[in-house]
This record gives C-alpha cells, sequence and structure tokens, in this order.
C-alpha cells in the first residue's frame, strides 16, 4: 500500500474507534432496588433528561455534591452532569457568550450572576423555588440573589469569614479566655505580646487572588466600627472607598498586622505575610508560636492532617469580636445556584436544590454550611461548622457578604488585594486607599 | 561563518551551555524528585532533602493515574482523551496543508499569488478571537450553516475542527516554503513522462517533503497536547472529553491545598510530548531549517 492510502486508512480506523468509543454506555440513572423515592415523588418523573451544572467547586467538594444528589437522580430519572472548573469566572462567560451554557450554574460571586440577570440570560426562579427560598432563607440572603425585584438563584453554600482560630490549650495555660469584645481582643492580644509571643499570624499569598485575606480583616473590621450601614455604602459605593471611616478600619487592621510586635506570629516581621501562602498562615497557632489567626470557616481544611478542631482539641475558632458584647457583626460569602434554562427538569433540580433537604443530606456527608433555616446545627459535620450554622441562624447577627465580591470585579478582585499588599508591604494607608478610589470603575 | 563555528565550539561556551543546562533543568529535575517524595513531606520539606533520607513512594502516581473519584487525578481517563484529541488534530492540519501547499506551490492558476499571501496573513489572526464566533457556530450555526448540536463524545469533532482551522495557516506557510524550494526540473520532468498532479504528489513530492511534515507534526502535536484553552472552551470539562491539560488545571482542588499531585501530574503529561519529540529528533533538526533556507 502507498502511503496515502495507508494514511487515509489510519485516518478512518481512528475516526471509526472513536465514534465506536463515543457510543452511549447505558443510562445511569435507574432506581435501586429498595430505595425509598417517597421524598423525591414530588419532583417528578423525568426519566432520560438531563441537566448540566457548571461550577467552581471540584475535587473532593464535587465528590459531595454528586453523592448528595445521586438518590434524586435515581429517583427522578435525571442524569446530573456535574462539571466543577477552577477557571469558572472567566469560563462561563465564554460558554454563554457562545451559547454552550450549562443548564445551571453554582455562582460563588453575587455580582457575576447579577451581571447575567441584567443581561437576560437567566431564568426568573419559579413561583415554587421562590416560595422555598422565602421558607428558607433570611431577606438578606434572598436579596443578593434579586436582581431588580425579582429573584434568579437561591443559596446554596455558606460560609463565616468573622472567625478567629486559636488553640484552646494555648488560651488555657496562659490564662485567657476567649474575647467577646473588640477591647478584650486587644487586651489578649497585648497580654500575649508581653508573654514574648508574636499574637497574630497570617499569609496573604494566594496566587493570582494574592491579598484577600487581607481584605476580609479589613471589611470585617470596617463592619464593627462603622456599622453595617456604612458598610453597605462603602460597598455600594455611596460613599468613597476612601472616607474616613474606611482609612480609620484599615489603620486599626494596621494597628495589628503591621506591627511587628504583634505579627507575624512564627514567621518573622510583619510584611513576612505578602509571601506566606493562605493555607499556611495559621499553622504557627499549633506550635505555640502565633495566638491567633483570623480565616474563614473554611480554613478547616488546612489544618495539617490529624488535626483535631474542637472546643478542647488542637483547634478552635471564635467569632472576632464586636465593639461590644450585643453586637454580632458576620461577614461572610456563599454561593449561589441559578438556571439558564427552565425545562421541567432543571426546574425539578433548582427546587431539590433549594430544600432544607438538600442541605441537610450535604451536610451529613461532610464539611458544608448552610444559612438555610430549616437546618439542623446539630448535623453539621464539624465543629466549626455547627458554631457558623448557629451563628447564621442566630436573629441577633448582622450578616454581611464578603464585600470585595460584590464590589465591581476590577476593584474587588483587582486594585483592592493588589493595594491591600502594598499596604501590608509597608506603604501607607492613604495613598492605598486613594489609588483604589481612583481605580473605581467611572459609570 | 566559519569563525563563528569555531568559537561556538570553544570550551568556554561548551562550558556555557552545560550550566545553562543545568540551571534550566534542575528546576524539573526537583519536580520529578518530588513526583515520588510522600505528601507529607512534599508539603513541608524541599526536594533536595530526597538526597537525605530517601522516602521513595508511587502514591502520587497512583492517586492521578487511577482514581476513581473526583478527589482524585483519573488521568489515565483524560490520557486517552488527550491522544484522541491529539492525532486527529494533527493528522487533519497536516494532510489539508500538504494538498493546499502543493498546489499553491506547483499548480498554477489565477489569483495563486493573493491566495498565499492571504493565507499566511491569517497567521497573525489570535485564536482567543475565534472562541466566541466558534462556539456560536457549534451552538447556532452561522448564515445557511446548521447548528452543530453536539453532544458528549461527538464534542471531540469541536476541538479538531478548531485545531485544524488554527493550524492550517502555519502548516501551509511551512509546508509552501519547503515545497517551493524543490527543484523546477525534477517536477517538471515527471511532468513531461506524463505524471498527473496526483502521481506527482504521492510518488515524487510526499518522499521528499519527509522532513518538512515531520517538523509540522511535532510541532503541532506539542502545542495540541499542551493546549488548554481551546481544550477549556471546546470540548466540556467532563471526563468524557477533557484532555489532560484540562484536569491538571483542577487537580490542585478547589482551594489549592492538594497541590502535591501537580508533581506527578505534570509528568504524566509531559512523558507522552517527549516520547514523540525524541522518537522524530532527528527529523526536526534537518526539518527546522526547511522554513528558512531554500533549497
Amino acid at each position: 500500500m502507498r502511503f496515502g492510502a495507508r494514511l487515509a486508512l489510519a485516518v478512518t480506523t481512528l475516526i471509526v474507534t472513536v465514534t465506536a468509543c463515543g457510543a452511549p454506555h447505558g443510562g445511569g440513572s435507574q432506581p435501586r432496588a429498595g430505595q425509598d423515592c417517597g421524598p423525591y415523588a414530588r419532583y417528578g418523573e423525568h426519566a432520560g433528561t438531563t441537566v448540566t451544572v457548571y461550577a467552581s467547586n471540584r475535587d473532593r467538594e464535587a465528590d459531595l455534591f454528586e453523592e448528595t444528589w445521586a438518590d434524586f437522580a435515581a429517583c427522578t430519572g435525571i442524569d446530573v452532569a456535574y462539571e466543577g472548573d477552577g477557571e469558572f469566572e472567566a469560563q462561563i462567560q465564554l460558554r454563554v457568550e457562545g451559547g454552550n451554557t450549562p443548564d445551571v450554574a453554582f455562582f460563588p460571586q453575587p455580582g457575576l450572576m447579577e451581571r447575567f440577570a441584567r443581561a437576560g440570560r437567566l431564568k426568573p426562579a419559579s413561583a415554587e423555588v421562590a416560595a422555598l427560598a422565602k421558607e428558607g432563607w433570611s431577606a438578606d440572603w434572598n436579596g443578593y440573589a434579586t436582581v431588580n425585584g425579582t429573584l434568579y438563584g437561591t443559596p446554596l453554600v455558606a460560609n463565616v469569614k468573622s472567625f478567629v482560630w486559636y488553640s484552646p490549650a494555648f488560651f488555657r495555660d496562659r490564662g485567657l479566655s476567649v474575647p467577646r469584645t473588640w477591647a478584650e481582643l486587644m487586651d489578649v492580644t497585648e497580654k500575649v505580646a508581653a508573654s514574648g509571643v508574636k499574637p497574630w499570624c497570617a499569609g496573604v499569598e494566594s496566587g493570582e487572588a494574592t491579598g484577600w485575606p487581607l481584605t476580609d480583616w479589613i471589611e470585617d473590621v470596617l463592619l464593627r466600627q462603622a456599622g453595617p450601614d456604612v458598610y453597605d455604602q462603602w460597598v455600594s459605593h455611596e460613599i468613597p472607598f476612601n472616607d474616613p471611616r474606611v482609612i480609620r478600619a484599615m489603620d486599626t487592621v494596621g494597628s495589628v498586622l503591621k506591627n511587628d510586635r504583634y505579627a507575624n506570629g512564627g514567621y518573622g516581621p510583619a510584611r513576612s505575610m505578602a509571601s506566606i501562602a493562605y493555607q499556611e498562615g495559621g499553622t504557627p497557632v499549633l506550635s505555640g508560636d502565633c495566638a491567633m489567626h483570623r480565616q474563614a470557616s473554611f480554613y478547616a481544611e488546612h489544618w495539617p492532617e490529624g488535626t483535631e478542631i474542637g472546643p478542647d482539641k488542637d483547634v478552635f475558632a471564635f467569632l472576632l469580636p464586636g465593639t461590644d458584647r450585643t453586637s454580632r457583626p458576620v461577614l461572610g460569602g456563599g454561593v449561589f445556584a441559578a438556571a439558564f434554562s427552565d425545562r421541567p427538569e432543571v426546574r425539578a433540580f433548582q427546587e431539590y436544590l433549594a430544600t432544607a433537604d438538600f442541605a441537610t443530606a450535604r451536610m451529613k456527608k461532610g464539611p458544608f454550611v448552610s444559612a438555610n433555616k430549616g437546618v439542623d446545627p446539630a448535623d453539621a459535620a464539624t465543629p466549626v461548622d455547627r458554631l457558623s450554622i448557629q451563628l447564621l441562624q442566630d436573629p441577633k447577627t448582622q450578616f454581611r457578604f464578603d464585600g470585595s465580591d460584590l464590589m465591581p470585579a476590577s476593584v474587588g478582585a483587582g486594585t483592592f488585594w493588589k493595594g491591600a499588599v502594598d499596604w501590608i508591604g509597608g506603604k501607607g494607608t492613604e495613598p492605598v486607599a486613594d489609588s483604589v478610589e481612583r481605580s473605581w470603575p467611572r459609570p | 561563518m566559519s569563525r563563528v563555528r569555531e568559537r561556538l565550539a570553544s570550551r568556554a561556551f561548551s562550558l556555557t551551555a552545560v550550566v545553562i543546562a543545568v540551571l534550566w533543568t534542575t528546576p524539573t529535575l526537583g519536580l520529578l524528585l518530588s513526583s515520588f517524595r510522600p505528601e507529607d513531606e512534599i508539603k513541608t520539606t524541599g526536594w533536595w532533602t530526597v538526597f537525605g533520607s530517601p522516602h521513595v513512594t508511587l502514591d502520587n502516581y497512583d492517586e492521578v493515574l487511577f482514581g476513581s473519584a473526583n478527589a482524585s487525578g483519573r488521568l489515565a481517563e483524560h490520557l486517552v482523551n488527550s491522544v484522541v484529541i491529539t492525532l486527529p488534530s494533527v493528522l487533519f492540519p497536516l494532510v489539508l496543508g500538504f494538498f493546499a501547499a502543493y498546489a499553491l506551490a506547483w499548480i498554477d492558476f489565477r489569483g495563486r499569488g493573493a491566495l498565499l499571501v492571504g493565507i499566511f496573513a491569517l497567521q497573525i489572526v489570535p485564536l482567543q478571537m475565534a472562541l466566541v464566533p466558534l462556539l456560536k457556530l457549534f451552538s447556532q450555526g452561522w448564515l445557511f450553516l446548521p447548528a452543530w448540536g453536539l453532544t458528549g463524545p461527538a464534542r471531540f469533532t469541536h476541538v479538531w475542527f478548531a485545531h485544524t482551522v488554527f493550524a492550517l495557516p502555519f502548516a501551509v506557510f511551512l509546508l509552501h516554503n519547503f515545497l517551493a524550494g524543490l527543484p523546477r526540473d525534477l517536477i517538471e520532468a515527471a511532468r513531461v513522462d506524463g505524471a498527473s498532479h496526483g502521481t506527482l504528489l504521492l510518488r515524487i513530492v510526499l518522499p521528499l517533503a519527509g522532513p518538512a511534515l515531520v517538523t509540522f507534526a511535532i510541532i503541532q502535536f506539542i502545542w495540541v497536547w499542551n493546549d488548554l484553552l481551546v481544550a477549556l472552551a471546546l470540548s466540556g470539562g467532563t471526563a468524557e472529553t477533557a484532555p489532560v491539560t484540562v484536569r491538571l488545571a483542577g487537580l490542585a482542588g478547589t482551594r489549592g491545598n492538594e497541590w502535591q499531585r501537580l508533581t506527578a501530574g505534570a509528568f504524566v503529561s509531559a512523558f507522552v510530548p517527549v516520547l514523540v519529540f525524541f522518537a522524530l529528533q532527528r527529523h526536526f533538526a534537518r526539518g527546522l531549517l526547511t522554513g528558512s533556507v531554500k533549497g
């Protein structure tokens, strides 16, 4: 055979093989024998249908999601095709623009979701989903998924960012108690510093997102010092980014984190934070080289393997206190599920995600926090998750969403992060705040 | 020319070359050694400590290759996808580009010059610009073209199509320059003997064009194998169609705390192109000159 003929044969063989491999492997969603499909009867039968889900959660979180809705999928006959992608924020725009839109997307930023809602791409939530949302979440939470008075999605995951991780043994040995007010917190800080240990540690390196742990710190303190109303105005840019109250909050954070006496415990001078991976920021708490590490509930996954979490274990967390004992400001984040199509099976799936049953089932599988009022904190997989849920359900809690996720991306995921890194590196508060203000997109 | 060669062959230059090569490969060596170390050691100490306390394990490779859940690599499945994506994406532009280059070099037709310039000029179009239009073409159709409406494994076609389209201008450029440099006497002699274009192409030009074809094949193979952007945008990220690169990008976990997998993952992914390169290296060195020096 001549070369050309052989080539043609090779190509043909290849195509045939590929097509053969591509033949559909038998449908996966069959109710298993002996399975109780009662709870899923309300979602109806949708045999042979597929719902595609696109999200940024991958790895173990993806496995846990898939296990959670496996029963739902088997009973309704819906094949839930889940895809987790680290490039979610950039890719979702490409997909929607290009017409390769997923049925359901899990948005980690309400701002991003709002953009698709305003562009008319997202489908408004059905009456059933809206009713479930009203029943399950506070008005604040539903507000993040509401655009121009229309609800587009439901909160799926919640996380509490205002936690301070500490070692209960370290506190016990020094006779310290968990601070309940900001003044008490500063008191503990000073006592620890006087004993020769730097009280705070932090790491802010996080690849392209380097700086975000610092912006969380600043938001947390602003929320406490100036109150939720000023915080809201700041996030929506009704007051400038470099408002005197914001400068004051930054200086307060600076008095702790930029102070070589107070930080960076276990790592060296305060400015070392910029080069420490955020995943390792709290490790010195275990060795006693650092007393406190302010980081979100999900930091539970970053402690070295074998670290036990609990009020009398290796590490635990307390809420970053407010100015007095009665105020309970909580900074947090969340993921929202919204749909790009309104086929019956997509509706059914969205409805299922909006139930407390889903949240409870997911919680029982592994670390997970939902802001749904219908979940029982006792079902939480870890003590910190339980604490988070209790905080989120407490009517006295003033929950505010992470500001950098709500600001325009060029600021919230850009100049604010970079400015914070310059700031921890030694640049003054005002020049940094001024430059972030200047970078705010003009309408 | 010969003086330059003498200088470059001198000892000082050889030494510099060796130093540069060592500096260049050290990080890769570190990555390779790390990939055999246990997870907690990778995360706590540097790779050079392996010489002091050699704890060697294949766990990382086992995890990234043969895991079955999202929380592990599953690279074995994705390797198959990578092969399925790469081979046609190399063969299609190679064959089409070869025919086109022959026609443009040896068949006289009106507008040949303009067509040639047009094709060469297309090389400067960045492929990022074409992603959204391509996606629209696939999902909605364009003008009289219907939507492709492909799902599941059929979506490989998207990736093949995109890679072929993006590669063609360069393929035509490289192969045309080579084919145009073949001796005119040879082609004409064959024509006089009554060879049709088909015979000429397969009997005379193809055997001579080996180095140029291999060069293009290697460049294209490595490009497609390492491509993340096109795969991410067009293949869909599920284990059904996504190549190794897409999986690698997500291997470190949602919060980047599983990065020990990247060491082994990187080598699994790099192994195939390295193999291809070494197998065809001899032709490659010869072929590199084809685009630049005629005759």
